[in-house]
C-alpha cells in the first residue's frame, strides 16, 4: 500500500509539472522527482519481497493493509513538507526576500 | 532492516559531484539557457549540474521517505547505534546482506532509470536543435 500510495503521488506530481506553466516558479520537477525517487525504490523492495513471499505477499491482515496506509499518507505529506522547505528556501517569487527586506 | 543507506551514499556522492560539476560550470560561464526550459536558441542543452540535480532529487527523495519507514518500522532508533540491527551479530549479518542484495539494486535501478532520463531528454533537446536550425 505504502509503494502504490507513493506511486499515485507521483503520477499526480509529475501530471501538476506537466499541465502547470510555472513548473519551474515552483518547484514541481523536484517535487514529482521526490516520490519518483522514492517509489522506485519501493519498487525493488516490492520485487524482492514478492520474489520471496509470491502470492502470499498479497495475502495481507486487514490491520497489515491499513497500517500500510497511515505509512503511505504519512510519507507523500513528509515528501509535501521537503518541496516545502526547498520551496522556501530558494524563494523563487522572492516573497520571503521582500518580507525581510520591508522589516529592515 | 537499512537498504536506503547504499543510496544514501551514492546521494552523497552525487551532491559533492554536483557542487563540483557546478562550480566548474560556473567558471566556464556556459549559455544561461541551460539552467531555464527556453529552448529559443540554437545554444540549448542540459548541463551536468542539471542531470545531477535531478539524480540527487530522486535519491534524496527516496532515501528521507525510505529512512521514515525505517524509523516508522522500529528499524531507525534515535540514539546510537541508531540502527536496531546492529544490537545483535545475527541481525547486523543480515542487514549487510539486506544492504548488499535490496540496498544496491535500489540504487542501480534509481541510476538507471535516472539514465534513461538523460537519455531521452538529450533526444528531445537534438529534435528541438533541429527544429531551430531548419526554421533559422
Amino acid at each position: 500500500m505504502t509503494l502504490l500510495i507513493t506511486f499515485i503521488a507521483a503520477i499526480i506530481a509529475t501530471f501538476l509539472w506537466y499541465s502547470n506553466e510555472k513548473r519551474d516558479t515552483y518547484k514541481l520537477g523536484t517535487l514529482s522527482l521526490i516520490f519518483w525517487g522514492a517509489s522506485l525504490m519501493w519498487f525493488m523492495d516490492f520485487v524482492f519481497e514478492y520474489a520471496e513471499l509470491r502470492a502470499d505477499y498479497f495475502q495481507q491482515e486487514f490491520a497489515d493493509i491499513l497500517n500500510d496506509s497511515i505509512l503511505g499518507l504519512t510519507v507523500v505529506a513528509i515528501g509535501l513538507v521537503a518541496w516545502l522547505i526547498i520551496l522556501l528556501i530558494k524563494d523563487p517569487k522572492g516573497v520571503l526576500k521582500e518580507k525581510f527586506a520591508k522589516k529592515q | 532492516m537499512a537498504c536506503f543507506i547504499v543510496p544514501a551514499v551514492e546521494a552523497v556522492a552525487v551532491t559533492a559531484a554536483y557542487f563540483t560539476v557546478k562550480n566548474h560550470e560556473k567558471k566556464i560561464a556556459l549559455p544561461k539557457v541551460s539552467e531555464s526550459t527556453d529552448f529559443s536558441s540554437k545554444q540549448v542543452k542540459i548541463t551536468w549540474s542539471k542531470r545531477l540535480g535531478w539524480l540527487m532529487s530522486l535519491l534524496w527523495g527516496g532515501v528521507l521517505l525510505l529512512a521514515f519507514e525505517h524509523f516508522w518500522h522500529g528499524e531507525i532508533a534515535p540514539f546510537p547505534p541508531f540502527l536496531t540491527a546492529m544490537v545483535s551479530p545475527e541481525d547486523t549479518a543480515e542487514m549487510l546482506h539486506e544492504m548488499a542484495t535490496v540496498g544496491v539494486s535500489m540504487a542501480v535501478f534509481v541510476t538507471a532509470v535516472w539514465g534513461a532520463m538523460c537519455g531521452v531528454a538529450q533526444l528531445m533537446v537534438k529534435k528541438i536543435r533541429k527544429t531551430v536550425s531548419s526554421e533559422a
